[in-house]
């Protein structure tokens, strides 16, 4: 019969005894679980932050008719010149339209389908701001400043006004923070822009927006869809670009390529788009992780240490227990209680310095130009982190305690009694 | 009367460093209520022999029956449960754990057995230890008494389960002759009033001569 009452207590005694050693043990424990509650916590919080920044502004297809030269040349199309070999130099593109032929549909097609979350129209067109007697070259962007808000987060990057000041004013332009700055702007102010035939329309300025890359937000600006179709005479059917963001992200390049064939556009899915961005990902996990396991590991050998020394200091202990009729399996108990004991006390205190340091960098200040949105440093508090440390804490002190312990089961009580 | 321990045709070698014969052909029994010494030239085998009947070792010829059952080829458990419930241990040296206190050390054995409740055990080995005189001493650590006093607790231990038999291996050894005339008058008065069997091995003619029986070895075998 197991009497763990009896078993803990004269672990719980051993432990208290040899306080000092135990004390280092633990220690080992809590440090190696502190850091990797807090590396994992900081870490995945950076890699979070990160794909925020990518993926949750990138969409995830984006669709647009690429200008490119014809694959069939007129001189294909001659007969008599069938079989021959041709050599054309100097191809040009064909000079069609940027509009995506079919938007509408299109977009409908898209909107319907089940693991779309959101397919939005875009119209990019090159103007002049005019600016006194000089002319900025730029682009001005025509969008649903609602629905860009809600697919990719464009409110994160707009740091004076909001998606519905623009939404809401017909002849409203929110401008970059660059191009703002180089014409002396202030919101509510008028900015005049011309397009390229030369037409002149004033808009009134709604708010700034900062994307972190400089050479956007000096030339960048945004406009209702309308707005820009009405500025340069078009119908409201005339898109240039269309951004589609999925459910499940993973699926992207496989629709992109189906979108590709269905329609004769471009389709570009987000990975192919990134493809440095998982790797980025990847590299600071298996840093958290081995940083985190080396720890434990050393954690793990210092109660592996403690454990030995212990069982030979306490042999005299283990020869009575024996002697009076505890089982080897009783004595196994014994230690591996004591080595239990060390990893879960390690560990809750591991997770608790683990907490208070994810903390402590999360109030850290963290300013940059580049992420508008972002104050303090970003660390993600996933419960699981904590689950995965305990877990790891345990284990770790399971395998520490397990072949001592064993050891202690094994001993001969005879040998130490006879040692006397 | 009843049989409590009976050893037939035990042998003994030790294979390290070299084959040696220890025990050979050992076969007595020990009846209900005897206090039955064992004597010996130093080196002659008594301690291999309680150590064997104690259960501890296992590594032996022979037949070990304790209350007419048969201990030998137990498994590990069951014979630590034996040793737990059916026999009390005294050895020389005065082995307690050193880091609890006199009381914890001598309710021990019950709380393993876990037949009673805390304190139950805990009247128990009170009443023990007054038998034994020295239940002022319950609370101290069992590092800070005097070796006379160390080996009473460590009878007080072997009698808390109310074993079948106590075996000691010179438990009066390490004494000086005032405690050792102690001892044996525990022993002497636990087996006149509580009918309790005793084996002990022991270097001290006196004490010998006042046992029930004197079982004398030599060599690894026993005289008749
Ligand atoms: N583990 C062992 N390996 C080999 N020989 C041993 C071992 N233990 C005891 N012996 C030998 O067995 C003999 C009997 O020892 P023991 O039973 O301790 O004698 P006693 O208790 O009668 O003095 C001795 O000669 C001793 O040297
Ligand atoms: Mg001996």
């Amino acid at each position: 019969m197991i009497s763990w009452k009896v078993i803990l207590n004269i672990a719980k005694t051993h432990l208290l005894t040899k306080f000092k050693q135990t004390a280092t043990a633990t220690l080992g424990v809590t440090f190696g679980i502190g850091a990797y509650i807090t590396l994992v916590c900081f870490m995945t919080g950076l890699n979070k932050m990160l794909d925020d920044l990518i993926l949750d502004q990138t969409p995830h297809i984006h669709i647009y008719s690429e200008i490119e030269p014809s694959k069939q040349q007129p001189v294909d199309l001659y007969d008599e010149f069938n079989n021959t070999f041709n050599v054309v130099h100097s191809i040009k593109p064909k000079q069609i339209q940027r509009k995506i032929h079919n938007a509408l549909p299109i977009l409908n097609y898209l909107n319907e389908k089940d693991n779309v979350r959101g397919a939005i129209p875009q119209l990019n067109t090159q103007i002049f701001y005019i600016a006194g007697t000089i002319e900025l070259g730029g682009n001005l962007t025509g969008i649903n400043p609602i629905e860009e808000s809600r697919l990719f987060n464009f409110q994160n990057y707009i740091i004076e006004g909001t998606p519905q000041d623009l939404y809401r004013n017909d002849n409203g332009i929110l401008l970059g923070r660059g191009l703002a700055q180089n014409m002396s702007l202030k919101v509510g102010d008028r900015v005049q822009i011309s397009t390229i035939e030369g037409n002149i329309f004033p808009l009134k300025i709604v708010g700034f927006f900062q994307s972190g890359i400089a050479d956007i937000d000096n030339i960048q600006s945004f406009a209702n869809l309308k707005t820009v179709q009405r500025i340069m005479g078009e119908p409201e059917t005339y898109v240039t670009d269309i951004n589609v963001k999925l459910h499940d992200m993973s699926e992207a390049f496989n629709m992109s390529k189906q979108v590709e064939k269905q329609f004769g556009l471009k389709a570009v899915d987000v990975e192919t788009a990134n493809a440095q961005f998982q790797t980025g990902t990847t590299i600071r996990n298996m840093i958290t992780y081995s940083v985190s396991i080396t720890l434990l590991i050393v954690a793990g050998f210092g109660i592996y240490n403690i454990l030995n020394m212990l069982i030979y200091e306490k042999m005299n202990d283990i020869a009575i227990l024996k002697a009076t009729g505890f089982s080897g399996r009783d004595v196994q108990r014994i230690f591996m209680s004591q080595a239990l004991i060390i990893g879960v006390v390690g560990g809750i205190l591991g997770l608790l310095i683990g907490l208070s340091l994810a903390n402590l960098i999360n109030n850290l200040p963290f300013e940059t130009e580049a992420l508008p949105t972002v104050k303090t440093f970003p660390v993600n508090f996933n419960p699981w982190f904590f689950i995965i440390g305990i877990t790891f804490a345990l284990i770790s002190t399971f395998v520490a305690g397990y072949l001592p312990s064993r050891r202690a089961k094994r001993m001969d009580p005879v040998k130490i009694i006879r040692g006397q | 009367m009843k049989t409590v321990l009976e050893a037939k045709h035990i042998d003994k070698y030790f294979k390290k460093p070299v084959l040696f014969h220890v025990l050979k052909d050992i076969t007595f029994g020990i009846d209900q209520g005897e206090f039955v010494s064992v004597m010996g030239k130093s080196g002659c085998g008594k301690s291999t022999l309680l150590y064997i009947l104690s259960t501890m070792d296992t590594d032996y010829e022979g037949e070990l029956y304790l209350n007419e059952a048969l201990v030998t080829g137990q498994p590990d458990d069951k014979l630590s449960y034996i040793r737990n419930k059916h026999i009390g241990f005294v050895f020389q040296f005065h082995y307690l754990l050193s880091e609890f206190t006199v009381l914890e050390n001598v309710m021990l054995p019950a709380k393993k057995l876990g037949e009673k409740t805390f304190e139950e055990i805990e009247h128990d080995a009170m009443n023990k230890l007054k038998i034994l005189e020295i239940d002022k001493l319950a609370r101290k650590r069992a590092s800070r008494i005097s070796g006379g006093e160390k080996q009473r607790v460590a009878i007080a231990r072997a009698l808390i389960n109310s074993p079948s038999i106590i075996m000691g291996d010179e438990p009066t050894g390490n004494l000086d002759s005032y405690n050792s005339d102690n001892v044996f008058n525990i022993f002497k008065q636990l087996c006149m009033e509580e009918g309790l069997t005793l084996l002990v091995v022991t270097h001290d003619m006196d004490f010998a001569e006042r046992t029930d029986r004197i079982i004398n070895m030599s060599d690894g075998r026993i005289l008749q």
